[in-house]
């Protein structure tokens, strides 16, 4: 036995959820991990106007509509033609299902003042009801909305739990997928304890205010036999029913594209491998105000719609037309792609919704329009709407639903004071490039510089480049870099014209110089003709002197000679004494 | 659902001199005959007896035959009883075992 519990240890859990039932509600139906549990009931609680109703309502219209399972509601707090005319304010047409006989809406009215109670009695009348309209139509699902009310029509609370739990169990043996919606209660889900009876599955709803904005919330409180989304989830209602707004990828799956985009602005191709960005990125372009956020987006989208590829603005501080007029005025003309229908814009006040809101919005259009490239112009905007723990988690959700789809993101967002690299919204750390633009003062004017301070998985420029916007668009220029830092405007011309000059001036040293030494070599060949003419000189006179005395010992030697013969005479004539210089010697 | 249920809309009118158009019109809603509709039929005879002779008029309705009939008079509890005239429509649900509720329901004794 104990093998064998091993082996069923040891054996991974086969996956083997329960039946689903789609709901059909964008959003909800990936959260459940494919929908309500079959054949079971669901109780969706909440406070007053969360939209339990409305839920319960889209999940018998779309069941009827998109999975061809007809629904029945019994509706205990307002009447058919009321429930039929609120969800036609949302696009659907209840009345147009309840004709092709595809849903029953039977509205139970529970007076109490009209109802007097004595003896014993049970909900038989109810269920009769409800099983009428199951057999009439066929229906596979079914809205109770709201049971509680009961609580409030009868007194015998013993008889109605007893009669309560007996419902859902008769609805389970049915197979009916049924949505119970109930009140929120103090500290419990519901005000009179239906989780007790509905313990399969229980969604949530909740409304928030947060800095006067209103967010919608839903939560997966519990699924037995299912995994689910445990996370607080924004949702929306909107003109086309409740939207769901799941946190996508947080498993990081998204393929990495090889494929590159390019910026639109050639010099900032060149700062990236010279050819742009990866497909399916996120750029962040952060700068101060007016450092041209929004006209780097624009050359994005124009060369986006250069190569016929659909391009979606999220635009919250400039109307379509103000973002189009605009950016003609640097030479970028974007009305063409309007028309042909490449590029879309969608404006809108950050603070005309909350932060969910804006999220679902751009959610919407992203699957309707289906872009190749979006720029979110500014994020920073969205400040307004939330706080920064909320907006960054919104971000992350938007950037991974980008890349999901392998969408290129590009998102401005403002910068103030001296913090540059630091973007308030704390989203440097899910994009993937981050270029930065910004002031440079000097001279008297402002000038914009630009470097990529990051660009995953490619080897990019360290420069600060020169952004200058011109008439004909942005262009990247070589900013001066000198002892004296980054020069630009008309001080890297002045600086550039004085370099010019430095550089004339060392041509004339080095001509003087040459000179100088073509002087020197001069002088040197005088000297050294001076020196030979004197030594000439001196040879010759040594010459002179060795001739001169040449002659002198000759004239000596003839004289001695001449001597010798004339002794010989005198001493053949007489003694003749000789002195001591009477040697011959020359003087 | 048991098809012997019979008596579909059964009508008693008691009293001979039971008018065409009684003054108090009452229909009992039941669904099957279950010992507790037994018993609210009764008492409902007994009551109406008593305090009404003459001048009522008892419709049953079986649910499990009729199913249709129950939105139309807004009944979600069996048994029920509906007082349909005089108006304004009374409920009074339960098995009727209470007499002086059922007075007090149909507005034969003043509420306390």
């Amino acid at each position: 036995m104990k093998n064998a519990s091993r082996a069923i240890l040891a054996r991974p859990a086969r996956r083997r959820e329960i039946p689903k039932c789609p709901t059909g509600i964008s959003g909800l139906d990936q959260i459940m991990a494919g929908g309500l549990p079959r054949g079971r009931p669901t109780l969706v609680c909440g406070s007053a106007g969360c939209g339990k109703t409305l839920l319960g309502m889209e999940f018998l219209i779309r069941g009827a509509i998109q999975f061809n399972e007809p629904g029945v509601c019994l509706s205990f707090e307002e009447t058919a033609a009321e429930l039929i005319a609120n969800v036609a304010s949302l696009g659907f047409d209840a009345q147009g299902l309840v004709d092709a006989g595809k849903l029953i809406v039977d509205y139970v009215q529970i007076d109490r003042s009209q109802i007097e109670e004595t003896g014993e009695y049970n909900l038989d009348g109810l269920f009769l009801r409800l099983d009428h309209a199951i057999q009439e139509i066929g229906a596979k699902r079914v809205l109770l909305d709201t049971v509680e009310s009961l609580f409030a029509g009868l007194s015998n609370e013993l008889v109605l739990r007893g009669e309560l739990r007996r419902l859902f169990r008769w609805l389970k043996d049915k197979g009916i997928t049924a949505v119970v919606t109930g009140e929120r209660g103090e500290g419990t889900l519901t005000r009179h304890g239906l989780e007790e009876y509905i313990s399969d599955c229980v969604i949530l709803l909740d409304h928030r205010v947060n800095n006067a904005v209103f967010t919608r919330r839903l939560r997966v409180v519990k699924y037995r036999g299912s995994t689910h989304g445990t996370n607080d989830y924004p949702f929306l209602i909107d003109e086309r029913g409740i939207s769901v707004l799941p946190v996508t990828s947080v498993e990081l799956r998204h393929a990495a594209l090889r494929e590159f985009v390019s910026s639109g602005i050639p010099g900032l191709d060149e700062m990236l491998q010279g050819r742009g960005f990866y497909r399916g990125n996120s750029i962040l372009i952060s700068g101060t105000a007016g450092t041209g956020k929004t006209s780097v987006g624009a050359h994005f989208v124009k060369a986006a719609v250069d190569r016929k590829e659909k391009a979606l603005v999220f635009a919250f501080e400039e109307s379509r037309d103000q973002w189009v007029r605009n950016m003609q005025s640097i030479g970028i003309e974007l009305e063409p792609a309007v028309r042909k229908g490449l590029l879309r814009h969608d404006a809108s006040r950050p603070t005309a919704f909350g932060l969910e809101m804006h999220l679902v919005r751009m959610h919407k259009a992203i699957e309707e329009f289906r872009p190749d490239v979006v720029v979110v112009d500014p994020i920073s905007a969205l400040a307004h709407a939330g706080s920064i723990s909320e907006i960054s988690g919104m971000l992350l959700r938007l950037v991974d639903y980008l890349k999901s789809l392998g969408i290129t993101a590009l998102f401005t967002t403002m910068v103030q004071g001296s913090e540059l690299e630091y973007t308030d919204l704390a989203i440097s750390s899910l994009v993937d490039t981050w270029i930065l633009l910004r002031d440079i003062e000097s001279g008297g004017e402002r000038n914009r510089g630009l470097y990529v301070l990051k660009s995953r998985g490619m080897a990019h420029s360290n420069q600060i480049r020169e952004f200058a916007l011109s008439s004909k668009g942005i262009r990247l220029r070589q900013a001066y870099l000198g002892p004296e830092g980054v020069l630009t405007g008309s001080a890297r011309v002045v600086q550039e014209a004085r370099e010019r000059a430095a550089e004339s001036a060392k041509l004339w040293e080095i001509e003087r110089r040459k000179l100088q030494l073509e002087r020197k070599r001069k002088a040197l060949d005088a000297q050294v003709a001076a020196l030979r003419v004197e030594v000439d000189a001196e040879e010759a006179e040594l010459r002179q002197l060795l001739a001169q005395e040449g002659q002198r010992l000759e004239a000596a030697r003839t004289e001695r000679a001449e001597m010798a013969g004339s002794r010989r005479s005198e001493a053949r004539a007489g003694a003749v004494q000789t002195g001591p210089n009477g040697g011959g010697r020359k003087r | 659902m048991t098809p012997q249920r019979k008596k579909v809309g059964r009508r008693i009118t008691a009293g001979r001199k039971a008018s065409r158009s009684p003054e108090w019109d009452l229909r009992l809603y039941v669904a099957g005959q279950t010992p507790r509709s037994l018993a609210a039929f009764r008492n409902l005879k007994r009551i109406c007896e008593e305090h009404l002779q003459g001048k009522y008029r008892i419709e049953v309705v079986d649910l499990l035959e009729n199913p249709t009939l129950a939105r139309g008079d807004q009944i979600f509890a069996i048994p029920t009883l509906v007082r349909k005239l005089p108006e304004p429509v009374r409920k009074i649900i339960g098995d009727l075992s209470n007499t002086e509720r059922v007075l007090v329901g149909l507005d034969l004794r003043a509420r306390a």
